[in-house]
């Protein structure tokens, strides 16, 4: 059974649908990723399933008694109200000690339940609004770019985590990301959206769909052909995480450069995009 | 406990002396916790317009000849439920509150010197009575403030979560509107009993300045509430006993001792960061 579904979502500010005729479906278990340009709708997706925003139409229903864990774009924390780390990840069901211990360290946050949450810096209230999602053991996780601001470790360490998660809780992950090569390796269905669904299916479909290509242009074919790369050589799993930008240049030597042109599937794309 | 030590205080203190304490610090328990959600909200305008709105009351309650009670609380809550419905309509939210504030206030204004008959001391209207409140205006001023902090605390965590953000609120299953609707059915009731202790211009500041005094003090929106209603108290003692040697207003002594409390612990929790 579906953890969530949604049936034609419409959602206006002030005449202009800002999403239009948006379907989707979320299994237990499943990592899907939404990929858009900005302003193209998807903190307002991710907003209209939480049931924040209200919709011009459409409908949704969620398992009964469906447990979220939610990280908002950005959260803006008022100067006046003194608020620490601790009774922060207590909010509004309170937590034995030693859980929320537990989550901040997972986070990368160990020891600072007693910080101020207005003097955190970007990365860490990230770090701390995903320690809050996972404490409220959810079933489905909404991310909305839960990766900014942080540092290039912790953005590996944070798709490891969230695979992590996926695997000891079971839990769905819907996510809004904008690092497309990491979110071609790390998830299991992509949603390209732009006010409506372009396409979407698994990273391999998507990254070959027309659609997805006249969104993302050419900039994205090196961050594409390096994932596929990944996949078709089946490269062990430490080395997902650490593709730099530098990478399609830099191959590893003890690679067979001639067996990589020959899989490279996207030499073959420019005629197929046409079809 | 003899009666004679139990009489000696009373013999001290003159009872229209005692019923004003009282009912100050009835006032000062309320305002101090309520006032702290109109800091973290940013509501200093809403108070405003909510107090300002009693003197409308005050107007129609001699006019009609009822409760001054029936009249500020009904007009409190009329222009509180007003200013709601209108702030989700993309105004400016100061500019309508200033509107708003400012034409309640000259309305009542206008519409007391109307009232036929009786010669109405607006004075201590505007800027409370406290000196001259009956056991009556103390049991209403308890009766009140035991509503509004039930009221808080029994929807505390669900307040400050709706506080800290309305969209983790709704994630989390709380109705962000139904919290904000307590407070602003709180607000009413502090400002409808208010009214004869320190007057429709100062109850404001009374909601405020306490808040704010305890916000260099607290780690914690808990201890900050608690902070608030201590000096909230303290003011109260201090206003009155200055009132009483200097032979000031009692209203504005009580938050002037206030302010004074709020300068000493700014520079107080700015040498606690420091050092
Ligand atoms: N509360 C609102 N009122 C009016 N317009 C809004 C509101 N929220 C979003 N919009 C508009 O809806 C469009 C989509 O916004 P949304 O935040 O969903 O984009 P996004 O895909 O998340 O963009 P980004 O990648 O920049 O986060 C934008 O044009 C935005 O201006
Ligand atoms: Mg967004």
């Amino acid at each position: 059974m579906s953890l969530l579904d949604a049936q034609s979502l419409t959602v206006r500010f002030g005449g202009d649908a800002v999403l239009e005729d948006v379907s989707l479906s979320l299994e237990p278990g499943e990592i899907v990723t939404v990929v858009g340009p900005n302003g193209s709708g998807k903190s307002t997706l991710l907003r209209a399933l939480l049931g924040i925003q209200p919709l011009a139409s459409g409908r949704i229903t969620r398992k009964t008694g469906l447990r979220l864990g939610y990280v908002p774009q950005k959260l803006h924390i008022d100067r006046g109200l003194p608020l620490t780390v601790r009774r922060f990840l207590s909010l509004p069901h309170g937590h034995a000690a030693g859980e929320a211990a537990r989550v901040l360290a997972r986070v990368g946050m160990a020891g600072m339940e007693a910080r101020q949450l207005v003097g955190l810096s970007g990365g860490q209230m990230q770090r701390v609004l995903l320690a809050r999602a996972l404490l409220a053991r959810p079933e489905l996780l909404i991310l909305d770019e839960p990766t900014q601001g942080l540092d290039q470790p912790g953005e590996a360490a944070f798709y490891k985590l969230i695979e992590e998660v996926r695997t000891e809780m079971g839990c769905a992950i819907l996510m809004v990301s904008h690092d497309l090569h990491v979110v071609m390796s790390a998830s299991d269905r992509v949603i390209c959206l732009n006010h409506h669904v372009c396409c979407q299916g698994t990273p391999h479909v998507v990254s070959n769909a027309p659609e997805y290509r006249a969104l993302f242009g050419v900039g994205t074919r090196g961050a594409l052909a390096l994932y596929q790369h990944d996949h078709d050589h089946a490269h062990d799993h430490a080395h997902d995480h650490g593709h730099g930008p530098g990478h399609d240049t830099g191959h590893d030597p003890d690679h067979d450069r001639g067996q990589d042109h020959d899989h490279d599937p996207e030499h073959g794309h420019g005629a197929r995009d046409h079809a | 406990m003899t009666p004679n030590t139990a009489m000696e205080p009373a013999t001290m203190l003159e009872p229209f002396l005692l019923r004003a304490v009282l009912a100050g610090l009835g006032l000062a328990l309320a305002a101090g916790p309520l006032g702290c959600f109109v800091v973290w909200r940013r509501m200093a305008f809403f108070g405003d317009a909510t107090a300002h709105a009693a003197i409308l009351g005050v107007a129609l309650a001699l006019g009609f000849s009822v409760s001054i009670y029936v009249g500020t609380l009904s007009m409190a809550l009329l222009m509180a439920l007003t200013v709601s419905a209108l702030s989700g309509r993309g105004w400016a939210a100061d500019t309508m509150l200033g509107v708003l504030a400012h034409t309640a206030l000259a309305l009542g204004l206008v519409a007391i010197s109307f009232v036929p008959g009786v010669r109405v001391d607006l004075q201590s209207y505007l800027f409370g009575d406290i000196l001259a409140v009956s056991w009556r205006d103390v049991i209403l001023v308890w009766c009140g403030a035991a509503l509004v902090l039930s009221g808080l605390a029994w929807r505390w965590s669900g307040l400050l979560t709706a506080t800290i953000s309305e969209d983790l609120a709704q994630a989390s299953g709380i109705n962000p509107a139904r919290e904000g609707l307590v407070l602003t059915l709180a607000l009413a009731v502090v400002v409808a009993v208010a009214i004869k202790v320190v007057g429709a211009l100062l109850i404001a500041a009374m909601l405020i300045v306490p808040a704010a005094a305890a916000r260099s003090l607290s780690r914690t929106p808990e201890t900050m509430a608690l902070f608030a209603a201590l000096i909230g108290v303290l003011a109260v003692l201090v206003g009155l006993w200055g009132s009483f040697h200097f032979d000031t207003p009692a209203g504005p002594s009580i938050v002037v001792a206030a302010a004074a409390v709020f300068i000493l612990s700014a520079g107080l929790g700015g040498m606690l960061r420091r050092g």
